[in-house]
């Protein structure tokens, strides 16, 4: 899953993030914005789920299945169910493709699930969820999806994790606090420059919440590169578009000096050292300081005052 | 057709790209320019147009198509362009009778909430036909504007599934491209435009965003234009997602260059 070369305390690093977040069950939020696009952790979230063997079920509203299965190998494709609430999702081309009972009777069939094991729901996305159903209807659908197997009597193992996007431009505070506080955990997308970071918080029953920011970028297989911090450069990267031009061709001056330069530069003495020879030119009472003097003599015209001209401060 | 702006994008007639949305934003200024880049762009790339000109005449993108060298006219007539003149058809609506709905059937609804018929008018009109026309590239639909759906009284929604319904059928099903003109407020005051505009930002593969200077009018540099790639095909590619420049807009061409670059002031 990581790439080759990697050392081994790196590789450890890099599956720490998506195993912490894929540690617990029950609905974990992805909120992300028109800059940083979720949809790529989401699909790094799946691959990790269907390694590990889970069922994966897609309901899928934004994307089309060829481009929601793009990038992934044949054989975890055979582990994702894809429910297409995209090609027709309000019954207007009227072919009987579209998913029976529209949005809501998705969401309720997935509730129905009745197959043991482990399974992960992924929502792409919430978002759409959100514009088309009542924000109540939605979060009770959530809450059922969620903790189904609470009603089985096994509460201690969390067997379903539902993972939902949820593009946060679109919606209200009040939806997005509605949302934020059944889920389990909540990942929050953002970066810098060429970096995407994500701020995940988690809350546990009789726990304090944990929060942590990891910094990551998203490999074409969908694997996961975490990095340390930020990267150092903050400035942006050189336009593609302009050839690199190497600036130090055609200078008017010298960058480096040769040995030789650098000799002559060394044994140079400059007009502000000072040394004894200079000091003691200095200090001997040389035969032009002693008859040197200054000579005034005032213009005719020149209005000298006799007072002091300070005698009016009474210093 | 704007050649700089192809270099920009890394496009041309020759190889355009396939099952794409492209969103137009324009915020302080005016970006029709972008809609007629891409209206004779598509048509010079042999593409089969569909034009819903909401916000102007026939003539008048018939006269600015002339600019850039292609002709409306002559287009429709080939039966490369279906275009739906907002103005004109709007009034059809009103005072004459049809049997089937009118595209613009929600105007005369009273909470109009519904653009299915605007859907199935552009899916008629983009479904590949059999092989008595000449072969089209592929099928393109060009809205201008998707705000002035809202001012209309439709929700951000049901345009918002307009566009989802016209990306699953012409981008998905027919392989062909959407490009699409919504103004940004940027105020933040009109709930209904953002909604919309931040929903539409989501689906967009590219998103080109012109805005008016900051500082101002300016005689030399109209504005600046911010080109975001989203869903890029390699994920790691996010280090050139993002562009900015400045342009003018000349008579016949639109030229960029690199922010404070421009050649009045160097």
């Amino acid at each position: 899953m990581t790439p080759s070369g990697s050392a081994p305390g790196e590789t450890r690093r890099k599956s720490e993030m998506l195993d912490s977040l894929l540690a617990f069950g029950g609905l974990m939020l992805l909120r992300d914005s028109v800059e940083w696009e979720g949809r790529s952790l989401l699909k790094a979230l799946i691959k990790k789920s269907a390694l590990c063997g889970e069922q994966v079920h897609i309901l899928g509203c934004e994307v089309s299945e060829e481009e929601f299965r793009e990038g992934f190998t044949s054989d975890i494709n055979n582990c994702l169910v894809y429910h297409d609430l995209f090609r027709d999702p309000l019954n207007w081309s009227k072919t009987g493709e579209a998913l029976p009972g529209g949005p809501l009777g998705a969401l309720t069939a997935m509730c129905r699930r009745t197959d043991p094991g482990p399974v992960t729901i992924a929502l792409d996305s919430l978002s759409w969820l959100l514009l088309h159903l009542p924000c109540t209807t939605l979060c009770q659908n959530l809450h059922a999806l969620s903790h189904q197997n609470s009603s089985l009597g096994d509460s201690s193992v969390q067997q379903v994790r539902v993972l939902g996007l949820l593009h946060e431009e679109l919606h209200g505070p009040g939806p997005l606090g509605a949302l934020s506080s059944l889920a389990q955990t909540e990942v929050i997308l953002g970066g810098t420059v060429g970096q995407a970071s994500a701020y995940i918080l988690c809350r546990r029953p009789q726990q304090r919440p944990t929060h942590q920011t990891n910094w990551f970028s998203i490999l074409p297989d969908f694997s996961l590169d975490v990095q340390e911090g930020p990267p150092v450069e903050s400035q942006p990267h050189p336009d593609p578009h302009t050839s690199l031009v190497d600036p130090m061709t055609h200078l008017t001056f010298n960058l480096r000096l040769s040995k030789k330069e650098r000799e002559a530069k060394d044994s140079l003495t400059l007009p502000f050292q000072f040394s004894s020879e200079k000091q003691q030119a200095l200090l001997r009472p040389g035969q032009g300081q002693a008859t040197s003097h200054v000579f005034y003599e005032p213009d005719a015209y020149d209005d000298l005052d006799q007072e002091d001209p300070d005698d009016d401060l009474d210093i | 057709m704007f050649p700089e702006l192809n270099n920009l994008l890394n496009i041309s007639p020759d190889r355009a790209e396939q099952g794409k949305l492209t969103l137009l934003c324009d915020a302080k200024t005016d970006g029709s320019f972008l809609v007629h880049h891409f209206l004779s762009f598509y048509l010079r790339a042999n593409c089969k147009v569909c034009f819903l000109a909401l916000v102007q005449s026939f003539s008048h993108y018939n006269i600015v198509g002339q600019k850039l060298g292609v002709s409306l006219t002559v287009a429709r007539e080939r039966g490369q362009l279906v275009f739906l003149e907002g103005l004109k058809s709007s009034m059809d609506v009103f005072f004459q009778a049809h049997k089937e709905p009118h595209p613009l059937q929600f105007l005369r609804e009273v909470n109009a909430g519904n653009l299915q018929p605007l859907f199935e008018f552009v899916r008629e009109a983009l479904k590949p036909v059999d092989n008595r026309e000449p072969a089209w590239r592929c099928p393109v639909l060009l809205v201008d504007d998707l705000s002035l759906l809202l001012s209309l009284g439709v929700g951000a929604v049901a345009v918002l599934d307009f566009v989802h319904y016209c990306r699953a059928t012409v981008c998905c099903e027919f392989k062909g491209n959407v490009v699409a003109l919504v103004h940004d407020s940027g105020d933040g005051e009109d709930e209904e435009n953002d909604i919309l505009l931040n929903g539409l930002s989501h689906q967009s593969h590219l998103i080109l965003r012109t805005e008016g200077l900051s500082t101002g009018f300016c005689r030399d540099v109209h504005g600046q234009l911010k080109i975001l790639w989203r869903r890029p095909s390699q994920p790691t590619a996010q280090r050139d997602r993002s562009l900015i420049y400045q342009y003018k807009i000349q008579d016949k061409n639109v030229s960029f260059f690199a922010k404070g670059m421009s050649p009045a002031v160097l």
